[in-house]
């Protein structure tokens, strides 16, 4: 319905009258069946908004989230490096319940019911829906570090969810003293954001290179290698010498055990003091897939690799980091690619139409100085194998590179925050 | 069209028609382009330091991705992506930007 001209706009002018009548453009007014999305992050603010685009206006549309706003992971290391404000990567959803038509309701998910297809709320609504589009994003596994639980990240931030946790992360490396050690638990594999830790560590050093030179940044990994590991390596050589240190799990990375009194990580016996300490901890899908049945043992959703359907439950669909989404790694992209594709086998489904073939891209930015970027990316197709990424297609920038790419890289990044924000909140 | 009125458009004409959730956007198309959106803008429209694609003919979209995809035009990221898709898609993925300027 894109192919429109002016004429044939104005011809249908004249409806507009009856529009109202219908009371199709009022907030919830929507003649025809609803889709109700649950998370508004870059997973569920992008499918509500493009379920709009592709499914037309009659369609209603419920978005639920339990925050007014909403402080996106993309960027919050930037925050913690001291290059942003907090307020600079937080967003609302004024634009998509005005311009777009879409019921925000703040509220929390109590439960779903797959059979009635209906989804209740913390306040005492209960919603009916034809399709339900569950982004829950990822919870974290208390507990698997010994000592290290909710309480504990007041003192030892994750800042993996970002908001006061990122806020909380940069007041403690502002009030650290010079020569201090920063260590940075990296979780294991499968997480949200596989270069985040990294890109995290590149922006404290380049923070702590300029105001306390003297200070060192240990990397303790549950793991043996990580997302643009040579990348990343070469530009800490280059920008940060001997400033940080990453210590792989087979070789004394992986942390057991947290002492917050003590300020202490343990590796098995080795203990590791720090003067602040940013712990990833272990992740799964977020709580609602797990209390609505749609987790595996695996702690994450399997889905349809074309619809995001889940195998547990019909007509509700699971996207971003809480799904079983094949070779595509939980970045916010991601989970922004996988809404719109997830957008479009509904608005097929709603007209009876069988899904279509799907692609997908990702593409993920990390900044390792303000101007020296590198990205990896991918374009994926659904297979019988499950989501895969296309062969001769993709990859890292490339590791031999002059300065004037690593620039561009990094000014792109910042487009790329433009761009991918808007399209997902505004 | 500003994308305001086209969505307006939209709105009235599917209300006019009592016609549901039928629309006539092609979704394999749809499919194909949408993921461009994420650093190109919604629709095509960049609103930062990522070039606008909105405005180029099908042609120059045609041609840009090949020259990409063959190595022919360096790239920072676009050199990866476009070995990702066919010469069939990329003429698709074109076509759809285009029908958006009307």
């Amino acid at each position: 319905m894109t192919n429109f001209s002016r004429r044939e706009f104005l011809k249908y002018a004249g409806a507009l009258s009856a529009l109202s009548a219908f009371g199709c453009a009022s907030m919830g007014g929507a003649s025809g069946p609803r889709i109700v999305v649950i998370g508004g992050g870059f997973g569920g603010a992008t499918c509500a908004k493009y379920l709009r685009k592709l499914a037309g206006p009659t369609v209603g549309i419920t978005l639920i989230e339990k925050n007014s706003s909403y402080v996106t992971c993309p960027f919050s290391n930037t925050v913690i490096g001291g290059l942003r404000s907090i307020d600079t990567i937080t967003h609302n959803y004024e634009t998509l319940a005005k311009k777009y038509n879409i019921e925000v309701v703040f509220d929390t998910v109590t439960g779903i019911d797959a059979t009635s297809k209906t989804v209740t709320l913390q306040g005492g609504k209960t919603l009916a829906y034809e399709r339900a589009v569950i982004s829950p994003g990822i919870d974290f596994k208390w507990g698997a570090i010994e000592g290290y639980d909710e309480a504990a990240s007041e003192t030892l931030p994750h800042a993996w969810k970002a908001g006061t946790q990122t806020v909380l992360l940069r007041k403690q490396l502002e009030a650290m003293a010079d020569g201090g050690v920063v260590l940075i638990a990296a979780p294991p594999d499968p997480f949200r954001c596989p270069p985040g830790p990294y890109e995290r560590a590149s922006l404290i050093a380049n923070y702590l290179k300029q105001s306390k030179p003297k200070s060192k940044i240990v990397i303790l990994d549950a793991k043996d290698k990580f997302s643009k590991q040579p990348l990343f390596q070469d530009a800490w050589d280059n920008l940060y010498p001997g400033m940080i240190e990453w210590v792989p799990g087979s070789q004394g990375g992986k942390v057991t055990r947290a002492d917050v009194k003590e300020m202490t990580l343990y590796v098995d016996n080795s203990a590791h003091k720090g003067d602040v300490i940013n712990v990833i901890p272990a992740q799964k899908a977020g709580a609602l897939a797990h209390s609505a049945g749609l987790a595996n043992e695996s702690g994450w959703c399997p889905v349809d690799p074309r619809t995001f359907e889940s195998k547990v439950h019909k007509n509700i669909h699971v996207i971003g980091d809480a799904c079983l989404g094949g070779k595509m790694p939980k970045s916010g992209y991601a989970a922004h690619s996988q809404a719109k594709v997830c957008a479009a086998q509904i608005a097929a489904m709603l007209i009876g139409q069988p899904p279509v073939d799907p692609s997908w891209i990702n593409t993920c930015y990390s900044l390792i100085a303000p101007d020296y970027g590198i990205t990896v990316a991918a374009v994926y197709r659904a297979t019988a194998d499950g989501i895969v990424d296309v062969q001769g297609a993709g990859g890292v920038s490339p590791r031999e590179a002059p300065k004037s790419v690593r620039q561009a890289e990094a000014i792109y990044a910042e487009g790329w925050y433009k761009s991918v924000t808007a399209d997902a909140f505004s | 069209m500003h994308p305001d009125l086209r969505y307006l458009s939209v709105l009235i004409v599917a209300a006019a028609m009592w016609s549901g959730a039928a629309h006539s956007t092609d979704l394999r198309a749809a499919i194909l382009a949408n993921p461009c959106a994420g650093c190109h803008g919604m629709d095509g429209v960049s609103p930062g330091t990522i070039p606008s694609i909105n405005q180029l003919s099908a042609d120059a979209i045609v041609a840009a991705l090949k020259a990409f995809k063959s190595g022919e035009r360096p790239g920072t990221v676009m050199d990866r992506i476009a070995k990702g898709y066919t010469d069939e898609e990329i003429q698709r993925i074109a076509d759809y930007f285009q029908s958006l300027k009307k």
